[in-house]
């Protein structure tokens, strides 16, 4: 995992820090082997608007200028959630770190870190996802988009950003699934 | 189109599906000329593999002509005439690149499901459970075949349906069983079970160099074809003590290898048969294991038990004292397809062996119901059924389809 950077240690009140520091929150870890290069692997999670294809709970992702991109998922009966998040970190080909921005429905941070393995011929994507659960009806749809059990989602996840970027497509056997 | 779905244990229909669509841009619809019961199926029938729902597509062996083919598929042609593996692989994972193609990472959509069950999941399957992947299996009009610029094989039209067929599956398998076995020239084999597997291991071993090999079954005509197609000398478990026979034949070493090609359902005569069948007939064991305990026990010093048999769940019983005294190699797994079909398609072209010589019964798909049960039950000399979707059953079924089908 990468260091966090100075900026968390500064942070507005009403940031990320505070509800997520220390044993607070849901933390998720999980991580994933691809036969693919690093800088394509980079590439594709650095594109933010990639990673609906991959992650089914989110709807869409907006990214705008100076890091900064907007997040929304709707779940069932309407309900709706959005954020604004801002990338934190980022170094080429090594690491990825966001966090969501004062006033969103969901505080949010997570960092991807990429690492050459198997002599440099594979590629390991690390997640760390880490969200304090909202109250009300945002907290009931955060927790429904991630399920019982969250690092089995983000498992799923992982898995299908290996099926597109190793063999192109995403597995199925039917056409609703 | 008309498809054999799975309805319940021991319950089979043909009923009328979808046709299948391209759903990815690799896939290619196959328009099915011919295709096979295995005996694996039968695993399904009697109610032993997990996760299948009502209303499943079975079979996985399976050929025909391409009709449709993905975006990407720059491989296939509509027009193709092709043989499907029944494992699924992406080509492109770490498996895939090592050849060991049946453990492809991603071509399971429900690889939770095995995950949850063994630890990782292995490739999909086509229409063997949903643990497997729930892909819709071949014993169908039409067939939607994942990944098709990298699994099915083109298949020249000098050779039949019939002679191609069992490249899908039991060849292969057979194959692999015995290179499993490394055999070294002078090597005596011993084969359990002499299914369709058990006779293409026997026939590949031979191929492999082989010096000897000992076929076991229980079923004359099963012997019958070990011994005049086979070549393998032969025993039946319930007249003689199979391991007091094979160490008299092998001056009291036992054979270089064994095969286990019954799996997780085996019969047997002994003490530990019958608590297998207690126990699994009252859900207490997943597996019946007794060929295998077998397998284990003749086998020589150091030498090899491949396993081409399929089991599904926790042994009972099983003697891993006696493979560690020993110091025996185990050599298992699900066939490793992609590795294995152009090498024997080659070995067919050249002549060194015809696969339809198995073949038992040829009947029109409508009648799979019926001959499901002939086949679990070994009535009728049944070993290997071949279908064919839109053909009426032949009046005899020694008859080869392309005689049968001008007569009706």
């Amino acid at each position: 995992m990468g260091r966090w950077p100075d900026v968390f240690n500064h942070a507005r009140p009403d940031s990320t820090r505070s509800p997520l520091s220390g044993d607070r929150g849901i933390h998720v870890r999980e991580s994933m082997r691809l036969e693919v290069p690093i800088g394509d692997v980079y590439r594709f999670w650095r594109r933010l608007e990639n990673l609906p294809q991959v992650m089914t709970h989110l709807d869409r992702v907006v990214e705008g200028t100076d890091g900064r991109s907007h997040w929304s998922v709707s779940g069932p009966a309407g309900l709706a959630v959005e954020w604004d998040a801002e990338i934190i970190n980022e170094l080429e080909n090594k690491v990825l770190a966001w966090r969501s921005l004062p006033g969103s429905d969901v505080v949010t941070a997570g960092s991807v870190n990429f690492d050459a393995v198997r002599g440099g011929r594979s590629t390991q994507v690390s997640v760390h996802l880490q969200y304090a659960p909202p109250a009300g009806k945002a907290g009931a749809l955060v927790a429904s988009l991630f399920g019982r059990e969250p690092s089995q989602t983000i498992r799923e996840d992982l898995r299908r950003v290996k099926q597109l970027l190793e063999a192109g497509e995403i597995s199925r056997a039917t056409a609703i699934a | 189109m008309r498809a054999v779905c799975w309805e319940g244990t021991e319950t089979i229909q043909v009923e009328t599906v979808p046709d299948p669509a391209i759903l990815n841009p690799r896939d290619a619809i196959i328009k099915v000329t011919t295709t096979a019961i295995c005996g694996s199926d039968l695993h399904i029938y009697d109610g032993y593999i997990p996760t299948m729902q009502k209303g499943d597509v079975l079979g996985h062996e399976f050929m025909g002509e391409v009709v449709d083919v993905g975006k990407e598929n720059t491989r296939l042609k509509v027009g193709d005439r092709v043989v499907v593996p029944f494992t699924i692989a992406c080509g492109r994972c770490f498996y895939c690149k090592e050849q060991l193609w049946s453990l492809c990472d991603n071509s399971n959509p429900n690889a939770w499901m095995a995950e949850k069950l063994y630890g990782y999941s292995a490739s999909g399957l086509f229409g063997y459970s949903h643990m497997y992947g729930g892909y819709p299996g071949g014993q169908a009009e039409y067939a939607r075949v994942p990944f098709a610029d990298i699994g099915p094989l083109k298949v020249p039209d000098s050779l039949t349906d019939e002679q191609v067929l069992f490249l899908s599956d039991i060849f292969p398998t057979g194959y692999m069983a015995a290179e499993n076995c490394q055999i070294k020239p002078g090597d005596t084999v011993a084969v359990w079970g002499c299914g369709p597997v058990g006779q293409f291991a026997i026939k590949s071993a031979y191929l492999l160099g082989a010096e000897r090999v000992i076929a076991i079954d229980r079923f004359a005509e099963r012997l019958e074809l070990a011994c005049a197609q086979g070549g393998a000398e032969t025993l039946n478990y319930e007249e003689i003590d199979v391991l007091d026979a094979l160490r008299h034949m092998t001056g009291g070493q036992g054979p270089d290898a064994c095969i286990d090609a019954v799996g997780l359902e085996a019969h047997g005569t002994s003490l530990d048969a019958w608590y297998d069948r207690a126990k699994t007939s009252t859900f207490m064991a997943t597996d019946r294991p007794h060929a295998l305990r077998q397998a284990i026990n003749a086998c020589r010093k150091g030498g090899t038990v491949s396993i081409p048999g399929v089991y599904g769940g926790w042994l009972d019983k099983f003697p891993l004292g006696a493979a560690f005294a020993k110091g025996l190699t185990l050599k298992m797994g699900q066939t490793h397809m992609h590795k294995y079909m152009p090498l024997l398609l080659e070995r067919i072209e050249r002549g060194d062996i015809d696969p339809s010589f198995i073949i038992t019964h040829r009947i029109g798909l409508e009648d799979a119901p019926t001959m499901y049960r002939t086949f679990r039950d070994k009535h009728d000399a049944c070993i290997k059924v071949v279908m064919k979707p839109g053909v009426a059953t032949p009046r005899s079924h020694r008859t080869v389809f392309s005689a049968a089908v001008t007569h009706t």
